[in-house]
C-alpha cells in the first residue's frame, strides 16, 4: 500500500460476495421456482431422469439459498459494514486481504461442487445439513478464515465500541460454528461397517431421538443464527445509513440482543412437538418461542421508530420501503412462528404446507428483502456510480410484494385445509379423507405459489439486472453519497 | 420430593431469576447513563458518522494505536 495515498474502505471482497449473493439468489430461486411447478404439475419430475426430480432439486434449493445465497450476502455485507462501523480499512492489513481472498475462492469452489453432490445424491439426508463429511470440512475451514477476518479487523480498529451489527455479525460467527460442528458429526459408513460402506457416505454420531433433538437443536438455530442474527445486523446499519437518523433506541438494541441470544437456542424443539421427545421439552421449547416474540419484536420496533418523523422518506427513496417492508415481515414471521409453536395449533400446522409457507414469508419478506436492500446502498458505493433505474427499483418492489403474498396465503389456505382434513373423522371415529384427496383439494394452491414463484425470480432477475447496469451504465459518482443512495 | 416436585420448583425459580436478570439488565442500563457513567445512544452514530477519517465515537486508546505504528 502506498503511504501517501489518502486511505479509503477497500471494497474488494465486498463486491467478489456480492457477486455471488446474486448467482447464489438466482440458482436457488430458480430451483425453488421449478420444484414449486412441480408440486402443482408432477409431470415436470420426469424432466431429467434422477436429477431433475423433486428429491434431489429440493436440498439444491435450500442448501444454495442458506448456503450459497444468504451466506455469500453476510460475507458481503461483513466486508462492507465491518470495515466501515470499525472505522479501519481492508487495505491497512495485507494479511487480512490474503486470507479474505482465500476464503473467497475456497467457499465459491466448495459452494459450487457441494451443489453438484447433492445433485447426484451425495447427501447425509438431515435438513440442512445434506452436505457429506469433505463438505463440512470445507465449510468448517471457511468459517474460520471469516473468523481471522472478523477478529483481525476488530483488532485493529480505531473506533473502540464495537457497533451493534458487529456483536450480530460475531453472534453469528460464533453461533454457527458452535452448530454445525455438534450436528454434523458423523461417522463415513466404511468405518462403522468394517469395509462394507462407503468413505464419503457418512451416519449420524447421535440416534433416534438424541439425533432428531440434536437435528432441530440445529435447524431451528440455522435460522436464527442465518437467517435472523445477521440480517438483524444489516438493517442496524443499512436502515440509520441510508436515512441519515439514528437507531431510535440503542438500549433497546442491546436488550433485544441478549434476549435474542438467550432465548432463541431454547426454542428448537418446537420442531418435534407430539414427537417421542420427552413432554417437558416439547413445553419448553413452545414456552421459549412464545418468549422469542419479544427481542424479535424489540428490534423490529426499534428499526420502525428509528423512522420516527421521517416516514415520508418511505414515499421518497424505494430503497426505505424496501427495508420497512423488511422487518414489516419480520414481524410477521416472529408472531406466526410462535404461534405454529403452541402445541394445539401445532397439531394441526406440523407437516403442511403451513411451514413452507411461514419459512417463506421469512426468508422472501424479510431475509432477501433486507440482502437486496443491502446490496442497493453498497452499490453506488462500491462501484462510485449512481443506481441504473429508480423505476426499475419500483416495479421490481412491487412485483415482489404481491409475489411474497400469494406465496403465504396459498401455502396459509393449503395448510390449514390439509390439516383439517387430515384429522377429520366421522361419526364413527375414521378417518374421512385418503391422502390423495387432500392433494386435489390443493392443487389450485400449488398452482398459484408456482406463479408467485416464477413472480418473485423475475424480480430477482430485475434486480441483478439492475445491478448490472449500475456496475456498467450508471452516472458516475464524484464522490461517495453520505446517506441516502442516488439512483437515476 | 419426586422429580415431578423438583422440576416445578426448578422451573419456578428459573422464572424469578430470568426475570430479576432482565429488569436488572435494563435497570442497569438506565441508572449507568443517568449517573453519566455511560452514554449508550451516542454508539448509534457510529453507524452515520463512518468515513475511515471521521473521527471515532469512542477512540481507542492513544497509547495502543502508538504501540500498533512502532510495531510497523
Ligand atoms: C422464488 C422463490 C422461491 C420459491 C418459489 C421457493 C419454493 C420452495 C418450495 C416449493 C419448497 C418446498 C416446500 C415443500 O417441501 O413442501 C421450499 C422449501 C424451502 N425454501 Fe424456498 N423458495 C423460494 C425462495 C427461497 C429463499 C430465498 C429461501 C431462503 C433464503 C428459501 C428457503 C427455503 C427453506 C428453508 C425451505 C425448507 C422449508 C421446510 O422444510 O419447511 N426459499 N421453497
Amino acid at each position: 500500500m502506498q503511504a501517501n495515498a489518502a486511505l479509503e474502505y477497500d471494497y474488494s471482497l465486498a463486491k467478489k460476495f456480492t457477486f455471488l449473493t446474486i448467482l447464489f439468489g438466482f440458482l436457488g430461486m430458480l430451483v425453488g421456482t421449478i420444484i414449486a411447478a412441480q408440486m402443482a404439475f408432477p409431470e415436470l419430475n420426469y424432466l431429467l431422469g434422477e436429477y431433475g426430480t423433486f428429491s434431489r432439486l429440493r436440498p439444491i434449493h435450500t442448501n444454495t439459498v442458506v448456503f450459497g445465497f444468504t451466506v455469500s450476502a453476510i460475507f458481503a455485507t461483513w466486508f462492507y459494514v465491518g470495515q466501515r462501523v470499525l472505522k479501519v480499512s481492508m487495505a491497512e492489513s495485507r494479511f487480512l486481504m490474503v486470507v479474505g481472498n482465500i476464503q473467497f475462492w475456497l467457499y465459491f469452489v466448495g459452494a459450487l461442487l457441494a451443489t453438484v453432490s447433492l445433485l447426484f445424491g451425495i447427501s447425509s439426508s438431515k435438513e440442512y445439513a445434506q452436505y457429506e463429511w469433505p463438505f463440512d470440512i470445507v465449510v468448517v475451514l471457511v468459517w474460520v478464515l471469516w473468523g481471522f477476518n472478523i477478529m483481525g479487523l476488530i483488532g485493529i480498529r480505531r473506533e473502540k465500541a464495537l457497533y451493534i451489527s458487529v456483536w450480530y455479525y460475531l453472534a453469528c460467527f460464533l453461533g454457527i460454528a458452535m452448530l454445525y460442528l455438534f450436528n454434523n458429526m458423523a461417522i463415513p459408513t466404511y468405518f462403522a461397517t468394517e469395509g462394507l460402506g462407503s468413505i464419503v457416505h457418512s451416519v449420524s454420531m447421535y440416534s433416534g431421538t438424541n439425533d432428531a433433538l440434536v437435528q432441530w437443536w440445529y435447524g431451528h438455530n440455522a435460522v436464527a443464527f442465518g437467517f435472523t442474527v445477521p440480517i438483524v445486523g444489516m438493517i442496524y446499519y443499512f436502515l440509520p445509513k441510508e436515512s441519515g437518523q439514528a437507531i431510535y433506541s440503542y438500549k433497546l438494541s442491546l436488550l433485544s440482543f441478549w434476549g435474542l441470544m438467550f432465548v432463541y437456542l431454547w426454542a428448537g424443539s418446537h420442531h418435534l412437538l407430539w414427537s417421542t421427545v420427552p413432554d417437558w421439552m416439547q413445553t419448553m421449547g413452545s414456552a421459549f418461542s412464545i418468549v422469542l416474540i419479544l427481542p424479535s419484536w424489540g428490534s423490529a420496533i426499534n428499526m420502525l421508530l428509528t423512522m420516527k418523523g421521517e416516514w415520508n422518506q418511505v414515499t421518497e427513496n424505494p430503497l426505505i420501503k424496501f427495508m420497512v417492508l423488511a422487518s414489516t415481515f419480520y414481524m410477521l414471521s416472529t408472531i406466526e412462528g410462535p404461534i405454529q409453536a403452541i402445541k394445539s395449533v401445532n397439531a394441526i400446522a406440523h407437516f403442511t404446507d403451513w411451514i413452507p409457507g411461514h419459512v417463506h414469508d421469512g426468508v422472501l419478506g424479510w431475509v432477501v428483502f433486507m440482502v437486496m436492500a443491502s446490496i442497493f446502498h453498497m452499490a453506488p458505493r462500491m462501484f462510485k456510480r449512481e443506481i441504473y433505474s429508480r423505476k426499475l427499483m419500483e416495479m421490481q418492489f412491487w412485483l415482489q410484494t404481491t409475489a411474497v403474498v400469494l406465496y403465504f396465503t396459498s401455502m396459509w389456505i393449503a395448510g390449514i385445509t390439509q390439516g383439517m382434513m387430515w384429522r377429520a373423522v366421522d361419526e364413527y371415529g375414521n378417518l374421512m379423507y385418503s391422502f390423495i384427496d387432500t392433494v386435489t383439494v390443493l392443487h389450485p394452491y400449488y398452482a398459484i405459489r408456482a406463479l408467485s414463484g416464477v413472480m418473485y425470480l423475475t424480480g430477482f432477475i430485475m434486480f441483478a439486472y439492475n445491478i448490472y447496469k449500475t456496475m456498467t451504465a450508471g452516472r458516475e459518482l464524484s464522490e461517495e453519497p453520505q446517506f441516502r443512495t442516488p439512483m437515476a | 420430593m419426586d422429580i415431578r416436585d423438583l422440576q416445578g420448583y426448578g422451573s419456578f425459580f428459573m422464572t424469578i431469576f430470568l426475570v430479576v436478570m432482565l429488569y436488572g439488565y435494563i435497570i442497569h442500563l438506565y441508572r449507568s447513563e443517568k449517573k453519566g457513567e455511560r452514554d449508550y445512544e451516542k454508539y448509534g452514530r457510529i453507524a452515520l458518522d463512518d468515513e475511515v477519517t471521521s473521527t471515532p465515537v469512542e477512540d481507542k486508546p492513544a497509547s495502543k494505536r502508538e504501540n500498533e505504528k512502532e510495531k510497523k
